[in-house]
């Protein structure tokens, strides 16, 4: 079969598994479903490792490939298809995104197994990843918006999980209503395109996109740039950044798969698809870059103060999402993907020992509450430990590997772009902190009461279910995990899918070693031919030095972690004591949401309000009501005649007959 | 007498029974005038067709005195059903009918 | 001669026509509609309308206002208040009698059909003669004939059902003809039906 055909199943089965779990959430034990849901992936996967093979089977310059299924609109030079695209870029962003999800899939079958709500976790779990599927399959960009719009929803969906739970559907809206943001950012750019070129399909319009632009010329810069909200948006970068770590009231497979593996990394897709459009706009793509480096420091220190374990990871999320949009905007195209397929493992690992964690503490997220689970909890603390070696770029690990090449690339540019590999390391200290400081606070010491219970009787702390944030107490009947908590000691699909993942965390770098083999690049290639930035290629050399540099710097991180936590603990107090501003500041998270609750809520909420009182109450309502009057009045003057004597209707019959007479005596005289 | 007279005697009549309707209450009297205008009528079918020549206008005379009788009948049961009821037998005081 | 009668017979009609909208007791305004209709009787003998004539006098002075008859004696002639409650209306409808009058005699006078200053054609001895007239409804003129029969019928069963008497409808075994004659029945049924009375006239 050829490779477009596998790709139709690939779409096909999450989609049929959602459907088909949706429809039986009644009927079908809980078991079942889950085994459905995960199932159905795997078939995706499958079919993505068969495109896979397919495609290789062709010469490098022969893999791409356009088809579709039918015709959307074809109208007034419209010419929209429900068609997708075949190349190295969509078949990697397929396997990384089916096989993350495979393994996401199976961690829920142990973790979300009490949850009152299972079946339709699963059911929107695959249609998730259908939508993600579809957007990176996606042939024309009126299907990517389509699938923009759904995985958003998805996510939504997902994130308010537990919908009676007040902060998770006030995080599920306001992870929407940014989306959106982003979504009119997107259809704008869409709308742009089909004006300049003509056209949606993807090989067309990066093919007459150099023939049409000039470099930088404004048009094709307002394009990058509305590309660049869209992507920004979904990829929380600043500053549409602050619905991530809200997004974290979902369940915590979703924070691993949404928005730490998939959702997130659309926007570096988007970049990497369209960087033949980057390419003419150099300007909008250094923005790209510029706001790529923020984001990535600005998250990595705030998440140096967090204490909620799922927040500092989904800032750390952030953070490491700016090296990806940084590395696909300077040029460095595979190592920016590259560094999203490791991210990808070792962020989703780190995610499920948190999950894991955090059940133990029945559902409390503090790391202040948190020691000693190192002895309470094996396999979870050597899985965690093993995603944070690969996130802190510890020699040998994935994220050693992928975060360097991008740093090394932005080296061998030169000129301006040396900023960003100096910055690029300071993020890289930054991000060794934060991840030790979590892993030293939670796993080793004496271990907190409900490591304690685990280590004396192997049971899991039990509490009574409540919010933390609001206090309220957590409604049990539609999900919200009630009394039973699911660790990964005693959930073997928790075990295989963090098994496997450990695994992928510390040795998939192996297969993009500078100068020894480079699979993801000489396998990318293709793609990016056309961008004149892939001519700059760092010397191995180059490589292999930058690669020294993050290796310190990472050992360097992490020795800083284990001074302040483990061997003088009481110095994290006394720093934020002196340095106590600065400390509130970001705690705060730089007062993100507090400026835009000013600059963009109030001034919605004051024009609403004005829009209610003056023009809804005066204008609108005053038409209506002063229309009724009039009939109403007008009514009231004709009904005068209706006096009910019949003489005096007699009287206006023959009035009416002498005036129709005396007209047609004028008229003919 | 041509046939101008006769039309526009008919005419004169009609003109008096149509303002014996706008004039009177009883009920009676303007089935009494309504009768007149009919009459007008015919006189006026009745002229045309001596004018024209052939009877077609007085074959039409009658089918109009058939009409006139019938909707006397119906008329008279009305206002003998009216009675019946005890109601004041003028039109102005029978006035339900109305918006 | 012809003029003398056509002015008599002109001066009856509208005298008869004026006495039914002035004379405040309906009795007399019933009289004065029976000399209106002799009148006119005599008008369409001088029309050479024979049969109209004769079906004038006895259908309708002698069947409808016979009716007239019974009925306000049945009723009672109540004369009438004398105030109006609707305003304007005694003022406007002379005046609007008088448009009328003038507006129609423009028209008529006014009219280029020359036709009309003639006495018409001559006609021969059989013109307006129930042969004649009874050709023309038999043959050319059935539909109109028929239909006027139901609708007569009509007219009864309508009569009958508006006048009777609550709980009986009143109506007897079916005729064709008479039924006038079966209205005037069932109006006047304390008094015993009187035998066919010379009211037959409506079934032409």
């Amino acid at each position: 079969m050829s490779a477009t055909a596998w790709a139709w199943l690939v779409l096909l089965f999450p989609l049929l598994g959602s459907i088909v779990i949706a429809l039986g959430f009644k009927t079908l034990p809980t078991k079942v479903a889950g085994a459905i849901g995960t199932a159905a992936i795997g078939l995706a996967f499958i079919c993505g490792v068969a495109a896979l093979i397919s495609l290789l089977g062709e010469s490098p310059d022969a893999r791409h490939h356009a088809s579709s299924l039918w015709d959307y609109a074809s109208v007034a030079g419209l010419d929209i298809k429900l068609g997708i695209f075949v190349d190295p870029l969509s078949v990697f962003m397929v396997l990384v995104v089916t096989g993350v999800s495979t393994l996401i899939h199976l961690y829920s079958f142990g973790y979300m197994q009490s949850d009152e709500g299972y079946h339709r976790f699963f059911s929107y779990l695959n249609f998730f990843v259908f939508s993600m599927l579809l957007l990176v399959l996606a042939g024309n960009f009126v299907l990517l918006i389509v699938g923009w719009a759904f995985v958003g929803f998805a996510s939504y969906a997902l994130i308010s999980f537990w919908y009676r739970r007040g902060t998770a559907t006030k995080a599920g809206m306001k992870a929407f209503v940014i989306n959106v943001v982003g979504d009119i950012g997107l259809v704008l750019a869409a709308f742009l395109i089909f004006r300049e070129l003509g056209t949606f399909e993807y090989s067309q319009v990066f093919a007459r996109a150099p023939q049409v632009f000039h470099t930088n010329e404004w048009t094709v810069t307002a394009i990058c740039l509305l590309l660049l909200v869209g992507a920004f948006a979904k990829s929380a970068q600043l500053p549409f950044h602050t619905w991530l770590p809200d997004a974290m009231e979902g369940p915590t497979p979703v924070s691993s798969l949404i928005h730490a593996a998939t959702m997130v990394t659309a926007g570096v897709y988007l970049i990497a698809r369209t960087h033949a459009l980057f390419v003419l706009a150099p300007t909008a793509a250094d923005i790209a870059a510029f706001v790529g480096l923020a984001t990535l420091l600005v998250a990595g220190t705030i998440a140096l103060v967090m204490t909620d374990l799922k927040r500092a990871i989904a800032y750390s999320t952030m953070s490491q999402i700016g090296y990806m949009i940084m590395g696909v905007s300077i040029g460095a195209y595979s190592a920016g993907m590259f560094h999203l397929m490791t991210h990808a493992f070792f962020k989703a690992l780190l995610f499920m020992a948190a999950g894991s964690i955090i059940a133990a503490m029945a559902n409390n997220q503090n790391i202040d509450e948190m020691k000693g689970f190192g002895k309470a909890m094996r396999f979870t603390s050597i899985a965690m430990l093993c995603g944070g070696l690969a996130l802190a770029a510890f020699p040998g690990t994935s994220g050693f590997f992928s975060k360097d090449e991008i740093l090394a690339y932005a080296t061998a540019r030169g000129g301006m772009y040396e900023i960003f590999t100096v910055l690029g390391y300071f993020g890289a200290l930054l991000t060794a902190i934060y991840t030790f400081r979590l892993i030293f606070r939670v796993l080793p010491g004496k271990p907190c009461p409900e490591a304690q219970e685990l280590i004396d009787n192997g049971h899991v702390h039990h509490a009574h279910p409540f919010n933390p944030a609001t206090g309220e107490e957590e409604d049990t009947e539609v999900g919200f995990p009630g009394a039973d908590h699911h660790i990964a000691e005693q959930s073997w699909p928790m075990r295989a899918a963090m098994g496997v993942l450990a695994f992928l965390a510390l040795f998939a770098g192996l297969i993009q070693v500078p100068g020894v083999d480079e699979v993801v690049t000489k396998f990318l290639d293709p793609v990016f031919a056309d961008s004149p930035l892939t001519q700059i290629v760092p010397s191995v050399g180059a490589s292999w030095a930058g690669l020294a540099i993050g290796a310190t710097i990472s050992i360097v991180g992490i020795g800083i972690a284990y001074w302040l936590y483990v061997a003088r603990p009481e110095t994290p107090a006394m720093l934020i004591q002196r340095l106590r501003p600065l400390h509130t500041f970001l705690v705060n998270k730089w007062y993100f949401d507090e400026a835009i609750d000013f600059l963009i809520v109030r001034p919605a909420l004051a024009i609403g309000r004005f829009a209610n009182r003056t023009f809804e109450r005066v204008v609108v309502d005053g038409l209506v009501s002063s229309t009724e009057d009039i009939v109403g009045g007008s009514g009231r003057v004709v009904r005068v005649v209706q006096s009910g004597f019949v003489r005096s209707y007699a009287l206006l019959l023959v009035v009416g007959f002498a005036g129709l007479a005396l007209y047609f005596l004028l008229s003919s005289s | 007498m041509n046939t101008e007279w006769y039309v526009v005697l008919s005419s004169l009549l009609f003109a008096v029974g149509a303002m014996g309707i706008l004039v009177r209450r009883s009920p009676i009297v303007i089935l009494l005038c309504l009768e007149i205008m009919l009459n007008a009528g015919n006189l006026a079918l009745v002229a045309f067709s001596r004018m024209v020549g052939n009877q077609q206008g007085q074959v039409f005379a009658i089918v109009v005195m058939v009409v006139a009788a019938c909707e006397v009948v119906v008329g008279l049961g009305l206002i003998v059903a009216i009675f019946r009821r005890k109601l004041p037998l003028d039109v102005d005081e029978l006035r339900e009918l109305r918006g | 001669m012809e003029a003398v009668l056509f002015f008599a017979a002109a001066l009856g009609a509208l005298g008869g026509a004026i006495g039914v909208v002035a004379l405040r007791n309906p009795f007399y305004g019933v009289l004065a509609l029976i000399v209106h209709l002799f009148s006119l009787a005599v008008l369409f003998l001088l029309l050479t309308a024979a049969f109209v004539a004769a079906a004038q006098v006895v259908v309708y002075a002698g069947a409808v206002m016979v009716l007239y008859v019974f009925v306000t004696a049945y009723v009672g002639g109540e004369t009438e208040p004398v105030g109006d409650p609707i305003p304007g209306q005694k003022f406007l409808a002379p005046l609007l009698g008088a448009a009328l009058f003038i507006e129609l005699s423009i028209a008529v006078l006014g009219s280029s059909l020359l036709a009309l200053t003639t006495h018409g054609p001559k006609v021969g001895p059989g013109f307006g003669n129930p042969e004649a007239i009874g050709k023309l409804l038999l043959e050319r003129f059935l539909l109109a004939f028929e239909a006027s029969s139901i609708l007569l019928l009509m007219a009864a069963v309508g009569a009958v059902v508006l006048a009777g008497r609550q709980g009986t409808p009143g109506v007897s075994e079916g005729a064709v003809g008479g039924s006038s004659e079966r209205a005037f029945g069932a109006v006047c049924s304390e008094h015993p039906p009187t035998a066919p009375s010379p009211v037959g006239g409506a079934s032409a």
